[in-house]
């Protein structure tokens, strides 16, 4: 097989590439009439490799550029975007940018964030870490992640599994005079198993998603984990009508943090469009819980010394106490509000939930008799009224032993009380993503099925 | 010559000094012996959006995307990179990247051969197809009307927006297509108060022609209507019952049933791989009598429809289920070669920058013979289900679920009290085998639709008639 040339790293060049180029852009914007003006430009790499069955699926060669500016004529504001960054593609845009700032509306609260705001110290994030994979060698990890859980007795087909490098350049600069520059590197190992018996096919998955390459534990172990869990679900029925406490394992339970915080986002509550609106300050959740934003963390799947307009991050507490300390704010919904920018323009940085002293099995003894939900299906949630009901998947437990899967059940609750009625937090962090949070335990939902 | 084929070339290959003939280098550094199929897909998209909201149009956005695919494929491997600059040295690199999923010398594809196109829409720019002054004045206009519908609307939210596709296809196995693909939408989505409780409705639609077509006949009055509607019935909502109930959907939008519960289930890479819960089922009974099930792409003017999949092929109208017999599964060229049957126009991509898959374009229920008001008639206890939010679908083990935005209870026989938004739960081989009462008010939806699949978004159309389903999961919070 011909294998990829190695290629020399060549970021540093090309963020001084886009840095430069949005300085000029950004020139050009306001010698046209703008009086306000920003960039975010992009250049994405990366390679991800499908096997399957034992055997090389799909090769993809992956590279995406991106370029967006936004211009602003007073408070009139316009933007546009290219994939190509083409003297006369950009110069395309500066031009669609301001045609369209003709057309729109002043609006009293729109402009960049203030220019006091913009951060001024680019701490060492520890973000970049290439990884030199060739395409052998990804194949080879690939059939090693997959043939890990291939392995399994009782695994009978397979959805693949996929091995992916990747990594990005970007630039936020703005006529402040801030320019921004960040590296990142993610990469991933992936595999989704099929297990088959008399009464139908069931499939899960397993990955992880690191900065570093060196941070993936044994590549076979997360075959076989996808196997254990594919097997776990043969034999699933469904419950019959019920209420009971859900745990929820912690790969769903970030959903749950994940509608807060868009209940608690400027978007939501200046449209009035959140069951939250006005909470700040309030009680939402149990006196023992706190979530923190540690925009910092080195190495943090969300790290970033600024936000996406420029305005510095910093450590800050989202819940102390069960209590809601502050919004999620860009500068626009700030304005809105009358409030302070929150350094959340392009959302929450790495949100960090308090644990408790549980263990995931010591959090199956707290559930006692109740669902464990693995896996949750579909859109059903309203930010504006609160009310959540989801399709969900996973164990029926008794005396904090699982007894038997389920599926096809829904459960359902107003996200108003399930927040209040959250008894405890497992210490079993799912490091995946930038939403940090154990396993999480409500005293009572409906459940709804047979 | 096919003047789709030229307005292609000229706006795809000749700005980077290209011309059709070039394309045969590449095959021949693309093709070997051990390359089953390979193809290059060039596509140029621009687009454009508009956002009233607070009275006032905020946001204008226009973006351009350029690029060429090259993929190349050996058994069932596949090579696949793409460059987002059109010219002649690029796309021998991206070349030499795609095949190297495969080793061997020089080869051949087969020569070009144009294939004679079809217009099932205009090949205009919809962007063009209004001035920009007409365009904010429609935006004003639809928020006028809507707050003028009800002092209780308190946020109207109208956005506009147009894309225009370009794309050129050839492939080694001689296809030489090209498309142009406009595709054009209008949103209106409300928030109404009283005494201190918020609902939200939404409306919209469009499809693939200009925005003069999508305004006419007071459409855009009726999309702000609708969604003032909606939302003043979701203020009188209770909460939803929980348990196992009859269930009635509404013709149209809830069409997306079919396009969890089964269409997911019969794309033809899932089945291939044995990966569908309805994998080597053709000619079983999957649901129940009466109940046909279609996939057409060839509709005029519809959000799914297109003249030519992102391979090449043209569209067909694909018998999925008839008469409750399962029929045929969709196919890109792929999977089609791999399963030793012939595509059947279903191959789509988001972009150049991704590898084509099976999808769905325009996937139905044809009509049946009930009344619509017989079949609620026919309901002693049970939810009457008209709007939804979306779906998802495990195609595995079969399980869908779908969210109810706007759901009623069906009580002796009548529609009675309005009750908040739940999930419906159930299994795709089995749910449309309990499919008991099919209306005769057959309807496709406004064209709202977009799917997911890996990663990758494409419009898509649904439709059905009003439908009773016996014993389905309602999960609501009401025991």
């Amino acid at each position: 097989m011909n294998q990829v040339a190695r290629v020399a790293d060549t970021s540093l060049q090309d963020s001084d590439r886009l840095a430069n180029l949005a300085e000029d852009v950004i020139r050009r914007a306001l010698a046209a009439g703008a009086s306000q003006a920003e960039v975010s430009a992009s250049i994405d790499t990366g390679l991800s490799v499908n096997v399957r069955l034992g055997e090389v699926e799909t090769v993809e060669h992956t590279r995406d550029r991106g370029f967006g500016l936004t211009v602003y004529f007073g408070q009139r504001k316009g933007s546009a975007s290219t994939a190509d960054l083409q003297p006369d593609s950009i110069q395309a845009t500066i031009e669609q940018a301001c045609a369209i700032a003709r057309y729109t509306e002043a609006d009293a609260f729109s402009g960049l964030a203030d220019a006091s705001r913009m951060a001024t110290q680019f701490p060492e994030l520890d973000l970049y870490h290439p990884w030199d994979l060739d395409v052998e060698a990804a194949i080879a990890l690939g059939i090693e992640v997959e043939q890990g859980g291939r392995a399994i007795d009782g695994i009978t087909n397979s959805d693949g599994a996929s091995v992916s490098a990747g990594q990005s350049i970007s630039v936020y600069a703005n006529s402040h005079g801030f320019v921004g520059r960040e590296r990142g590197t993610r990469h991933g190992l992936s595999v989704a198993l099929i297990a088959g018996d008399d009464e139908g096919m069931q499939r899960d998955y397993w990955y992880e998603s690191v900065r570093d390459a060196r941070r993936f534990g044994d590549a076979a172990a997360i075959g076989r984990k996808a196997a254990e869990r594919t097997l776990a679900r043969l034999g699933a029925r469904r419950l019959s009508t019920r209420q009971a406490p859900v745990l929820f394992a912690p790969e769903v339970a970030r959903s749950l943090i994940g509608h807060l915080i868009g209940a608690v986002s400027g978007g939501s509550l200046y449209r009035k469009a959140s069951f939250l609106v006005d909470h700040a300050g309030k009680q939402i959740l149990p006196e023992w819980f706190a979530i923190d934003e540690r925009p910092h963390l080195k190495g943090g799947l969300a790290s970033s010394a600024f936000d996406a307009e420029g305005t510095a991050t910093a450590d800050s507490a989202l819940v102390t106490g069960g209590v809601l300390q502050r919004y999620i704010l860009g500068s626009y919904s700030a304005r809105k509000l009358g409030l302070q920018s929150t350094g959340n323009a392009g959302g929450v940085h790495n949100l960090i939930v308090s644990t408790g002293e549980d263990d995931f099995a010591g959090m199956l003894r707290r559930l006692g008799t109740g669902l464990l939900v693995t896996e949750a299906m579909g859109q059903g949630v309203s930010i504006i009224t609160g009310d959540y009901s989801r399709g969900v998947s996973g164990f029926w437990v008794e005396n904090g032993q699982i007894q038997f899967p389920v599926e096809e059940i829904t459960i359902a609750a107003n996200l108003r009380d399930l927040y209040a009625n959250i008894v405890a937090v497992g210490n079993d962090v799912d490091h995946r993503s930038h939403v940090l949070t154990g396993s999480i335990l409500v005293e009572r939902m409906t459940i709804a099925g047979e | 010559m096919d003047s789709t084929l030229a307005l292609a070339e000229r706006r795809l290959l000749a700005p980077g000094g290209l011309a059709t003939g070039d394309l045969d280098r590449v095959f021949s550094q693309l093709m070997g012996p051990s390359i089953d199929a390979a193809d290059l897909y060039f596509q140029h998209s621009r687009s454009e959006s508009w956002v009233l909201e607070e009275g006032i149009v905020k946001d204008g956005n226009h973006s351009i995307e350029q690029g060429v695919g090259v993929r190349a494929m050996s058994g069932e491997k596949t090579g696949f990179s793409y460059s987002d600059d059109i010219v002649l040295p690029q796309l021998l690199e991206a070349s030499r990247a795609a095949r190297a999923i495969a080793q061997g010398g020089a080869g051949q594809g087969r020569p070009l051969a144009l294939a004679t196109g079809r217009a099932l829409y205009p090949a205009i720019d919809p962007v063009e197809s209004l001035p920009n002054e007409e365009k904010i004045a429609v935006l004003r206009e639809v928020d006028a009307y809507a707050r003028a519908r009800d002092p209780r609307v308190k946020q109207v939210v109208v956005s506009m927006s147009a894309t225009l596709d370009t794309v050129l296809i050839a492939a080694s196995d001689g296809t030489l297509a090209a498309d142009v693909r406009p595709l054009v939408r209008l949103n209106v989505q409300v928030i109404v108060e009283q005494n201190g409780r918020r609902e939200q409705g939404h409306s919209g639609g469009g499809g693939r022609y200009g925005y003069r077509q999508l305004l006419e006949n007071g459409r855009a009055h009726a999309f702000a209507a609708e969604a003032v509607r909606q939302a003043l019935v979701n203020l009188e909502a209770v909460d939803a019952p929980a348990g196992g109930m009859t269930v009635v959907l509404g013709p149209g939008w809830p069409g997306i049933l079919l396009h969890e519960a089964i269409g997911h289930g019969l794309e033809g890479d899932f089945n291939r791989k044995g990966s569908s819960a309805f994998a080597g089922r053709i000619g079983e009974r999957v649901a129940a009598k009466g109940v046909t099930v279609v996939d057409d792409g060839t509709l005029d003017g519809r959000r799914g429809s297109l003249n030519i999949d992102d391979e090449g092929t043209p569209t067909e109208c694909t018998m999925l289920i008839e008469d409750g017999i399962l029929r045929g599964y969709m196919q890109d060229k792929l999977n089609a070669r791999l399963m030793g049957v012939k595509s059947t126009g279903n191959g789509r991509r988001e972009s150049f920058a991704q590898l084509p898959m099976p999808r769905m374009t325009n996937t139905y229920m044809r009509g049946g013979d009930r009344d619509p008001q017989e079949i609620i008639a026919s309901v002693k206890r049970g939810l009457y289900a008209v709007n939804f939010g979306g779906g998802q679908v495990d195609i595995t083990n079969g399980k869908f679920t779908f969210s109810a935005s706007e759901a009623y209870l069906i009580e002796d026989g009548k529609v009675t009290r309005p009750v908040k938004g739940a999930t419906l739960i159930g299994n795709g081989p089995e749910a449309l085998t309990r499919v008991s009462m099919i209306g005769n008010d057959m309807k496709l939806d406004e064209g709202v639709g977009v799917c997911g699949k890996d990663g990758q978004s494409v419009p898509v159309g649904v439709g059905q008639p009003t439908l009773r389903i016996d014993n389905m999961t309602v999960g609501g919070t009401a025991t």
